[in-house]
């Protein structure tokens, strides 16, 4: 008996025409999605945790505030002293009026250096804000 | 005579594009940070120079002291962090209108802070869901946007922070 090579009828290449559109649609979902600009953290710190944080939706009001472990505080790209910060936030808050104040600090800070910044962001009317906290279950 | 010229059909090559996407979605996947900042939401007091003082009723408020190493005094009476949740609805229950003022002092580390901030926070959510549950026979998480408005109306968070005072003071 003879084996006969058995060729399938059907076609065997994939179709590759729509290819470009699905990766375009992956694309453009990771362009929107995107946030490029990135600061270097020049501070030390390890967020507390705490059961009943909230997702913050609107990531482009955010604005943050890194307090380390050394006490230093940091916006943006530089360390600065407690008493530039009432200036500095005032200018973010011309900019964008319902900006809320991220505090990202180290668990282990006093709360003396806290309490000087929250005032600092009182008198320049940043008043939303929001203690950065990991999600403990 | 001048004969026109047969012109070969013009066409860009395409086969190339899939890669150039490629190439750019691999930059954006790199880039791309997906994660969920959480956190603590509060609004500050307005900065008033000269605060006037507003008098309170006592009997609408519960002073709640935390010292540098995470004692817990409630009117006088020291309890521990976890009580704290307990402690707090059992009062709002009993006086929907009490402010809870919350004080530290300068040498309370973050932490500490943090955690019986949680417990305040864990008190008002829990008794928002348990009105939310006999008014709207839902979870207080599967609540509408007015539904929510109500529960923020009806149970107020009245959290008053003082400004920490030095151990020598307090």
């Amino acid at each position: 008996m003879k084996f006969q090579k058995k060729i399938a009828q059907t076609q065997q290449t994939i179709p590759t025409a729509s290819l470009p559109d699905i990766i375009f649609m992956l694309l453009i979902f990771f362009m929107v999605t995107t946030v490029l600009r990135e600061v270097d953290i020049l501070v030390d710190y390890t967020l507390p945790e705490a059961v009943s944080v909230e997702k913050i939706d609107n990531k482009r009001l955010l604005s943050y505030i890194w307090i380390g472990s050394d006490e230093r505080i940091q916006i943006d790209d530089s360390i600065i002293p407690v008493d530039a910060i009432s200036n500095i936030a005032y200018q973010k808050r011309m900019n964008n009026p319902n900006i809320i104040m991220s505090l990202r600090i180290d668990k282990g800070s006093r709360m003396g250096i806290v309490s000087d910044v929250q005032q600092e962001l009182r008198r320049a009317d940043a008043l939303r804000i929001n203690y950065s906290a990991l999600n403990k279950l | 005579m001048f004969r026109k010229r047969k012109k070969p059909p013009v066409e860009i090559p395409t086969s190339s594009m899939a890669d150039i996407s490629f190439l750019l979605l691999l930059f954006f996947l790199v880039t791309t940070t997906i994660d969920i900042d959480t956190g603590i939401d509060l609004v500050l007091p307005p900065w008033v120079e000269n605060a006037e003082q507003v008098k309170v009723k006592s009997d609408n408020i519960a002073n709640l002291l935390v010292n540098e190493v995470g004692d817990v005094l409630i009117d006088e009476k020291i309890i521990g962090i976890a009580q704290i949740k307990p402690e707090i609805i059992a009062r709002i229950k009993a006086n929907p209108k009490l402010i809870i003022s919350y004080k530290t002092v300068r040498d309370t580390p973050y932490n500490i802070y943090i955690m019986v901030m949680d417990q305040l926070k864990v008190a008002y959510n829990e008794l928002r869901d348990e009105y939310s549950r006999e008014k709207f026979g839902v979870p207080a998480e599967e609540a509408s946007d007015a539904q929510i408005q109500e529960l923020r109306k009806e149970i107020p968070q009245r959290i008053s922070l003082a400004e920490p005072t030095s151990a020598e003071e307090g």
